[in-house]
């Protein structure tokens, strides 16, 4: 066969990529970078407005609190949701008896569909007869007779100092798929190394600190890069949980403020201007992580 | 030495126990308030054991407590009244059915063409594609809107399915992965047979693919089960929602109907629990294959 009926067919075969590819990533890609320097209410045609869409935004206190909400947020959920998978990946891994059963359990809450989730999360944060509140309280009470405390259950979606931490602790009950991804990193690390550090004298912590660790990093990388980039686009348990970022804009994420530019108040220029720097922030964010983690990842030893 | 791993292990299983507990609590509470009769939600602490009220009022009368109640069906009978449940399910089945078959055939096609084929410029496209996943999809969101606007096809199907029947690409990558495993004489062989690619494709890969496109179903089903974003933007007319938009709407409406509330939610979650339980090993197979490195 000659190189050129070769390269025929292989276009050919990925020819419904990039037909979606052009009309559904291409295009878009470019047409949201032109709108994001125009005026645009899909009404009437978009007219060009250079810069001001991104001068607006930079002094828009809304947009400013919806990047900090969304930053601080990710801060504490990749890293609750990563320290979560891997603890029960690590119990898993002692492959105790029932070891499917636990499994099974620790994985199913990752498949719930999400709005049935978050529907489910209001009711069990309910500030007065949550199930959290009401095994809470029971809890606070003998904490503040014994210490003279006066702590009260918390408005877990109502009061704007905890939503965001009631959010966190909502994603680590759906950590299933990482859990599974570490629990077969851990199976793949050679149990040699084990027995020959267990020679020298290597106790629990260090085997798991000088061994484990550094053998599933590249796992914990990958799952690290995945989740920065799901959870800076959070909207879908948002938008459910804590209506137009309620209360008081404590969770107006990102992609929640954006969504009502573009599709409520049909500011497409402006949203499309939000989507870009998005755009920005991930990517920025994903360099810095690789830069500064990639001394720690091992890839030495896979046997792949 | 032995004394030290047996305590290690009482104490696993206890850790284990405890978070099972954790995370089983939250499918308890699910299905109990969808169950419970809303007079009995004031109780505190909630009572949890579904039972015949005699016996719930022996078990009061023994314990002091409230633990026990009588199951009801009212939650769901009114929920099924209030909102169409029934049709946002044949709605979502539809959509996740059809994103299913379009999916499996479109990036099956298209990962035979970056795994089997071998031409210029094959890798160098494969991972450009790979590495547009990092892009977030609000920065297509908005035109892709509006070119769905301009067809006059929003408020229909379309928008959420067709575009899985372009290839995506998870999808694709999850297929070439399991393609290069295929033995290359076997491809070689059928092609000295005279068979064309399109026919090795549909004859050899596929058949030979089971567990990929087991995977593949199933992740493109929960992902068209699933989606939120793409219904809420296209979906407009009630009659076409799917659960996740139904279920969304009837909580901003009827937000404090929890026990309504939770039999909608448990309807919607109850296909996807049994689909997993019968998919189990697929499921693991198909989160291990997406992790794995090129």
């Amino acid at each position: 066969m000659n190189r050129s009926s070769e390269f025929r067919k292989g276009l050919l075969f990925i020819s419904p990529l990039l037909v979606g590819f052009t009309l559904f990533t291409i295009y878009p890609v470019l047409a949201s970078l032109y709108y994001s320097f125009c005026d645009f209410d899909i009404l009437s045609p978009a007219q060009p407005v250079g810069l001001a869409n991104y001068a607006e935004l930079a002094g828009d206190e809304r947009f400013i609190r919806s990047l900090w909400n969304t930053l601080i947020f990710t801060v504490f959920a990749v890293p609750a949701t990563m320290l979560t998978a891997l603890v029960l990946a690590f119990l898993l891994n002692m492959k105790l008896k029932g070891q499917a059963l636990y499994r099974t359990i620790f994985f199913l809450p990752s498949i719930v569909p999400l709005v049935a989730s978050s529907v489910l999360w209001i009711w069990l944060l309910h500030t007065d007869y949550g199930l959290l509140n009401t095994a809470l309280r029971p809890i606070l009470d003998i904490v503040n007779a014994v210490a003279g405390t006066q702590f009260k259950a918390p408005g877990w979606l109502v009061d704007p100092d905890y939503t965001k931490a009631a959010l966190v602790l909502m994603s680590t009950w759906g950590v299933g798929g990482s859990m599974i991804l570490y629990l077969a990193a851990l199976g793949d690390v050679p149990v040699t190394l084990y027995e020959a550090a267990e020679i020298d004298g290597a106790g629990a912590w260090r085997k798991a600190w000088h061994i484990t660790l550094p053998m599933i990093s590249p796992v914990l990388f990958f799952t690290l890069i995945m989740s920065l980039i799901s959870t800076l686009q959070y909207f879908d348990q948002a938008w459910v949980m804590t209506p137009n970022g309620q209360p008081g804009d404590a969770t107006l994420f990102y992609a929640l403020y954006l969504f009502a530019n573009a599709f409520l108040y049909l500011r497409m220029g402006l949203a499309s201007a939000q989507a870009w720097i998005l755009f920005v922030v991930i990517v920025a964010a994903t360099v810095v992580v690789f830069r500064s983690t990639r001394r720690f990842v091992f890839y030495g030893g896979e046997g792949l | 030495m032995k004394k030290g791993s047996r305590a290690k292990t009482i104490l696993g299983h206890a850790a284990l126990i405890l978070l099972s507990f954790v995370y089983v609590t939250p499918f308890a509470w699910l299905v109990t308030t969808s169950l419970q009769p809303d007079k009995e939600r004031s109780v505190v602490p909630p009572p949890f054991i579904p039972a015949p009220e005699a016996a719930a009022a022996a078990l009061e009368k023994e314990t002091g407590l409230r633990l026990a109640y009588e199951p009801t069906l009212q939650h769901y009978a009114r929920g099924l009244t209030r909102v169409p449940v029934l049709l946002f399910f044949r709605n979502t089945t539809l959509v996740a059915v059809l994103v299913v078959i379009g999916t499996i055939l479109s990036s099956s096609f298209v990962a035979y063409g970056f795994s089997i084929l071998r031409w210029r410029g094959r890798d160098a496209i494969f991972f450009a594609m790979l590495a547009t996943m990092m892009l977030p999809r609000q920065v297509t969101m908005i035109p892709a809107f509006l070119i769905w606007r301009s067809l006059g096809l929003v408020d229909t199907f379309a928008p959420l399915v067709v575009p899985a029947y372009l290839g995506s690409p998870f999808f694709i990558f999850l297929f070439r992965q399991f393609f290069l495993t295929i033995p290359k004489d076997l491809i070689e062989a059928a092609r000295m047979d005279g068979a064309g690619e399109l026919r090795i494709w549909a004859r050899i890969v596929m058949p030979l693919s089971t567990p990929a496109i087991a995977v593949v179903g199933l992740f493109s089903f929960l992902g068209g089960w699933n989606d939120f974003l793409g219904p809420l933007i296209y979906l407009a007319d009630q009659s076409r929602y799917t659960l996740s938009l139904g279920l969304a709407m009837f909580s901003t409406q009827y937000g404090s109907e929890y026990g309504q509330l939770m039999a909608v939610a448990t309807l919607m979650t109850v296909p996807i629990v049994i689909i997993f339980f019968f998919a189990q090993k697929t499921f693991i197979q198909g989160i291990k294959t997406s992790g794995m490195k090129m």
